[in-house]
Parts: structure tokens; sequence; C-alpha cells
């Protein structure tokens, strides 16, 4: 069994990310997202992919009787959970602690590390399978699980694709989105030992399952993510429609859970609102092929599942958004991916891009939260479109919430200085209909006399930003107002 | 028409200062239309901009005074018509939120209940669909986000539309995709905005149309310079243009 390649994005040679690497976060973000915005082959593939989505999301909407109240219901639902998350968790942790389960408390990504890879160590672990947890992506739990000897495989084929590529996952939901076959099978046939492999997606699935299966009988741990906590029973529910779901929560000896504390919900009837929604939302199904709900270890007298259950339950920064009274329905997220889908800048610049856990919309309101200052620049990469929030299955209002963390940032002082400045002027102007007219004025002349030289577009353009990339901004020889003045005004 | 009878028949045109200063035919246009349905129009010169760029990139501090000023501005105005959907969802939905605390929200309250899009105008205050305009062209409509998803325009604009003279409206894939101007994000993140605007611009062509229309000018200009950076046929134009129109081109 050849191990799997280790998971440090990027690799050299891999496609998706052959660029340099940059310490500052929006630096390589303007990198990233100039590359990929031009990147053709890219877009067309994102196209084709969303536009499958697109069919199958509205057709999934169409099950529903009335998906607005579905939408609402999922919404009430989540902000019950939130609005009671202390309550709701200490009884989920009562309800597994009862049946013999463990629960971890991580208030950050190290200390959910630590606790893995000190279990791992334990048990004297070889070899981890996982099915697929963003959670687990944002506490960089595989690096910290080879760190100490194990081998760690990813189980979902979109997880192991982009594993085997060195690469994160591309989007939440559908990780390896940003591929076709043909990259596929090349991948395969270099990376499986299996150079005869067709471009056929059922061998190349089969392949990758001969290469999991040996996986999956090896494995002393598996690890898992949960898409909910049900507190009144103490189960950690979970949607998969390849099945890797069940076989890591139930071959190896531990099984460990690993989720955000946003993910618990009241009660077990919950689910009959939320995983339709969930899987309409994420796939257009629906429901997913699987669903779950693991409680505990085996018990006595049972033939199968683990010796051992844990949950880690992981803050890092949750808890801080809680107390944000405009903001703490961000947590209300089931990460269904329905936001990335319609985003335009998201198919524009792809998941890679963001340099995020969690890309898109939900990532570019989020991510500021979670990791700080450095990434502010996502609440500012969006046209505020307002697409998402259409779409969002738990109704976060996710553009006005991009609003609100562009005016919290810049409260905060945290706006360029120039910018700043300029905006003062431009308030001074503003406030002022004489100056206005006048800086328009002149503004006009001194921008004709430019584009009269040639110089649109050139460092000399004061609009350069924008002509650049389009056509020379159109200016008016006389301004509506001096229109007006002359004569407009006394017309009928 | 009685409900129209009944109104005062005056409107306060609030002309948005990048169409003032670069696009000013829209305002102009917007004038004839609202002139030849039997609208009085003033123009109150006092106005300057609602303040939206500086809210939009999160300096409220920098745009609460503007938007003071503005609602004293047009203090009195009975009706209120805008050109831009983009600038009536600031007066209507961010006023109430930057003014939650200055002693004129109330105001600024009031004052988004009497403004109105122009084709929001048209149709539901003038109760006017045909406004005589001949426009002798094939043309798509691009729903422009602000308008669609924040004042949930989007019937009243094909409305008057389909009742142009000899214009054949023809759908494009996509249309209520945003056009990637947003604002200062056109500038602050260019290699994006003009991304999505080529996407934009070629749903445009695949349409066939001659023209791409939609409610908010600044949309347009985007398309607009998508269209003639990629030499494109199609051209972009203000709904207001169109209405105005009574004759072969325009």
């Amino acid at each position: 069994m050849s191990a799997p390649a280790t998971r440090v994005p990027p690799a050299e040679g891999a496609s998706a990310h052959d660029h340099p690497q940059s310490a500052n976060p929006e630096t390589q973000f303007r990198h990233d997202a100039a590359v990929k915005s031009a990147d053709l082959v890219h877009r067309e593939i994102i196209r084709k992919n969303m536009e499958s989505y697109d069919v199958g999301h509205m057709k999934g909407r169409s099950r529903f009787l009335d998906w607005e109240a579905a939408r609402e219901a999922c919404q009430a639902i989540k902000r019950e959970a939130i609005n009671h998350l202390d309550k709701y968790l200490l009884q989920f942790e009562e309800n597994v602690t009862a049946r013999g389960g463990h629960v971890f408390w991580a208030a950050n990504s190290e200390e959910a590390r630590k606790y893995i890879a000190d279990l791992a160590v334990k048990h004297a672990v070889k070899t981890v399978v996982k099915s697929k947890s963003m959670v687990t992506e944002e506490i960089e739990l595989s690096a910290a699980l080879e760190k100490v000897g194990c081998t760690v495989w990813e189980t979902d084929l979109g997880e192991y694709i982009v594993q085997l590529r060195h690469e994160p996952p591309y989007h939440i939901v559908t990780p390896a989105m940003h591929l076709n076959r043909t990259q596929i099978a090349e991948l395969f046939r270099d990376k499986l030992g299996e150079p005869d492999l067709p471009e056929d997606p059922q061998k190349l699935v089969a392949a990758a399952r001969r290469k999991l299966r040996k996986a999956f009988f090896a494995a002393e741990m598996g690890i898992s993510g949960a898409n909910f906590l049900v507190a009144d029973v103490g189960a950690v529910a979970i949607s998969t429609n390849e099945g890797n779901g069940r076989l890591t929560t139930s071959l190896p000896r531990i099984h460990v859970a690993v989720t955000g504390i946003e993910k618990v919900i009241p009660r077990l009837e919950n689910l009959a609102t939320l995983w339709p929604v969930l899987a309409t939302s994420g796939t257009g199904q629906p429901v997913t092929t699987y669903g779950t709900l693991v409680g505990g270890a085996r018990r006595a007298g049972e033939v199968d599942g683990p010796e051992e259950f844990h949950v880690v339950l992981v803050d890092n920064g949750r808890s801080s958004l809680l107390g944000h009274p405009e903001e703490r329905e961000v947590l209300h997220c089931i990460r269904c991916g329905a936001c990335l889908n319609i985003c335009p800048v998201y198919r524009h610049i792809g998941g890679h891009t963001y340099g995020t856990t969690y890309p898109g919309p939900i990532g570019a309101v989020l991510t500021p939260h979670l990791r700080g200052r450095q990434f502010e620049h996502l609440s500012y990469a969006t046209s505020l479109c307002g697409a998402c929030t259409t779409v969002c299955p738990v109704k976060i209002d996710l553009h006005h919430h991009l609003l609100h963390n562009r005016r919290d940032f810049m409260k905060a002082g945290h706006g360029k200085t120039g910018e700043r400045l300029q905006f003062r002027l431009w308030r001074a102007a503003m406030l002022n209909p004489k100056l206005y007219a006048m800086g328009g004025w002149l503004t006009r002349k001194g921008l004709r006399a430019i584009y009269g030289l040639g110089l649109s577009g050139s460092p000399f353009d004061p609009l350069r930003a924008w002509n650049r990339k389009r056509s020379t901004l159109p200016v008016a020889r006389q301004s509506f107002r001096e229109q007006w003045r002359k004569g407009l005004g006394n017309g009928r | 028409m009685l409900k129209s009878l009944a109104m005062p028949r005056k409107v306060s045109l609030f002309v948005p200062c990048f169409v003032d200063q670069l696009l000013p035919e829209v305002a102009v246009d917007t004038v004839t239309v609202l002139r030849r349905i039997g609208w009085e129009v003033e123009f109150r010169e006092a106005q300057t901009c609602c303040g939206q760029p500086a809210f939009n990139t999160g300096y409220w501090d920098d745009a609460r005074p503007c938007a003071e000023r503005f609602v004293r501005v047009f203090e009195g105005a009975e009706v209120i018509v805008c050109p831009s959907g983009s600038c009536t969802t600031m007066l209507r939905n961010f006023y109430p939120e930057l003014l939650k605390e200055s002693p004129m929200r109330s105001e600024a309250l009031a004052m988004g209940q009497r403004t109105y899009e122009l084709s929001e105008f048209l149709v539901k205050v003038a109760g006017v669909i045909d406004v005589g305009a001949v426009f002798p062209h094939t043309v798509t409509y691009h729903a422009a986000c602000h308008g669609l998803r924040e004042l949930h325009l989007q019937q009243e604009p094909l409305a008057l539309l389909r009742a142009v003279q000899g214009l054949k409206l023809v759908e494009m894939a996509r249309h209520e995709e945003c056009c990637g101007f947003g604002g200062t994000f056109a500038t602050k993140f260019a290699d994006i905005s003009s991304a999505m605007g080529q996407s934009k611009a070629e749903n445009v062509v695949a349409s066939g149309a001659e023209y791409v229309t939609a409610i908010d000018p600044s949309c347009l200009m985007h398309v607009q310079g998508m269209l003639e950076k990629n030499k494109f046929a199609a051209k972009a134009i203000h709904l207001a243009s169109i209405l105005a129109s009574q004759g072969a081109g325009a």
C-alpha cells in the first residue's frame, strides 16, 4: 500500500497553484485572483459544473411545496440552537458521556490537534482514515497526525483527489470541482501506480476504491466531521454520498468526530427539516445517499462499531461571534455551499484563491472574524450583489454582513491612509454643492485633456484602475446641472 | 389614472452624482419621459451625492453627513424620482441604518418612502406602462442587483420595455448575475470586476441583442466599458433613454 502524499499545499507543479507564495494573504489573493479570473479553461470547467449544479438545485427546490417556508423553518431551528448554544451543547455532552463517549472542548486549533494527536500516540495509531470534514482542514489536523507518524487517508473521493494533488479542497462540498476527468485520470495514472487507467469515471472510482478499501481495513482511527450534533439524543449526524462516512465511523477501533460548536441542533426531529434542505442546497438531492447517526462506541452485545468514540468540539473564534449582536447568525451556517455556487466572484476566481478553509461569501464574512485582520480584504472582494443571501437555506443576510464588516474595519481604523484622506476630501466636496460642481468641472476638463493625449489607462490617468480594464470612461462635456441651467430646466 | 390625477403631478429629480458628471443624457432622458407623461420636473441644484460610495466602502462617518444633508435638500419634495436602482436603494434601504442614531432618522425614513426608481415610479405611481416610446431594436434586459434584490423590481422595467413600439425583447443567459461593477469594488479589485463584466458582455452578445438595458447607469457604464473593450457591436443603454426615444436610433 503506497502512502498518499502529505498535505502541504501547494506543491510544485500542481497546476492550480503554480505561482509564488506570498506571506501576505491579500497580496496572494490579488495575485491569484488576477491569474484565475483570466484562466479561461478554469472558467469553463467551473461554468459547466456550476450549471449542472444550478439545474439540480432548482429541480431539488421544486420538490418542496414551499421552499421559502422550509428556509424559514431551518432558520428558526438554527436560531434556537445558537441562541441557546450553552444549553444544547451541554445536553449533547451529557448524552454522549452517558453512553461512554468522550467530549473534548477545544478552544482553538492547537488544543484540538493536540488532543487528537495524543490520542493517536496513546493507541499507537499508524493509519488514519478521514471522511470529509472542513473543520479538520480549519485546524490543519492531517499535518499534525503525520507529524506523530500516522498515514492519513482522505476517503471522500474529491478530498482524496485534492490530497493526491497536495491541494486544499477547492470547494466545501465538492472539493475537486475544478478538475475535469482528463486531469483526474492523469493524476490517478501517475499517483496510483495504474498507468493504463482509462478516462472512464467508473474505472477511476474503482481505482480509488481499491486503494481506499485497504486503508479502511488497516486504519486504527477514523476521523469524521459532523453536519449536525443532535442534543436531545447525543448523536452526531453525518450526510454523505459515497459510504465512506459509514466505513470511517464504524470500521476503525477509534472514531473521532471533529466539528464546530455551532453545529448543535436541539432535537432529533429537526433533522427531518434540515437534512433535505441541506441536501437540496448542497447538491440538489432530496436527501444524501447516506444519513448516518452515531451515538457512541460499540456496546456489549453489538457486533460492530468502534471501541472508543470521541467528539472534539472546536471553538476557534466562534464564541466571539456569538457575542456579536449583528453577526451571530453567521453561526447558523450549515456549510451547504449554495452561496459559493451562486457567487459570481467565486465562479470567476475559484475556491483556492480565497486562501481560506471557507471560501465564497460565507468565507468572506466569517474568515476575518476567525483569522483576523489580514483577511479583511475578503469582505471587500465582492460586488455586494446579494445573490448569496437569496439562496442561503438558513437565511443568513450574507451581503449585508459584508457591508457591516467593512464598516467595522474602517471604524477600527484599518483603512489605508490615502483612501481615508480621499473620502475625507470627497465628503468635503459633497457637503458643498459649489465645490462639488467646480471639482466635477475641473476633473472632467482634466480627464478630457488626458484622454485627448491618448493617455487613458496609462500611469498618468487618475482613472487608471478603471480604464486599464475597460474602454475609457465616458466624460460628459456638460454636466446635467449645467444643461439644466442652460435651458433644460425651462422646458416643459 | 384616477390615483395619479389625485397626486400633485410634480416630481423632484434625484440625479446620481456620476450621472450628473459622466452620463448626463440618462437624466436628460428621464426628464423627457417624465414631461411626456405630463409630470412637472424640478431639479434641486443643491443636491450632490447620496453618500453610497463612502457607505459601501465602510466609511460610514463620512457618508452620514452627506446623507443628512441630502435629506435636508429634499425636504418638502412630495415625490422623488431617480434613474438608478442602486441610489434609490441607498435612500430607501440604507439610510435608515446609516442614520440609525441621527436626529434625522425619521425624516430619512419618510423620504425613502417617497423616493422611487424611475421604472417603479412610472408603473406604480404614475400608472403608466406605455410612455409613447419607439425603439425598433433588439434589446436584452440585465436585472441589476440593487434593483432586483434590494428593491425587488423586475416586472416594472420589463413591462415598460414590452410596451415600447418596435422593440424586440430577448432574454440573455444569467440575466440576474451581477455585471461585476460593485461600486469601489470595480477599482479595488479591477481584475475580478472586469472578468465578471467580460462574462456579462459575452452573454449580451450571445443573446443576439443590439442593446443591453437596465435600470442602473453604473452597471451599464461597466458593461459598456467591457463591450467596447472587446469591440463588440452591442451597446449598453439606460432604460430612460429607450423610453425617451421616439425614432430609429438612440
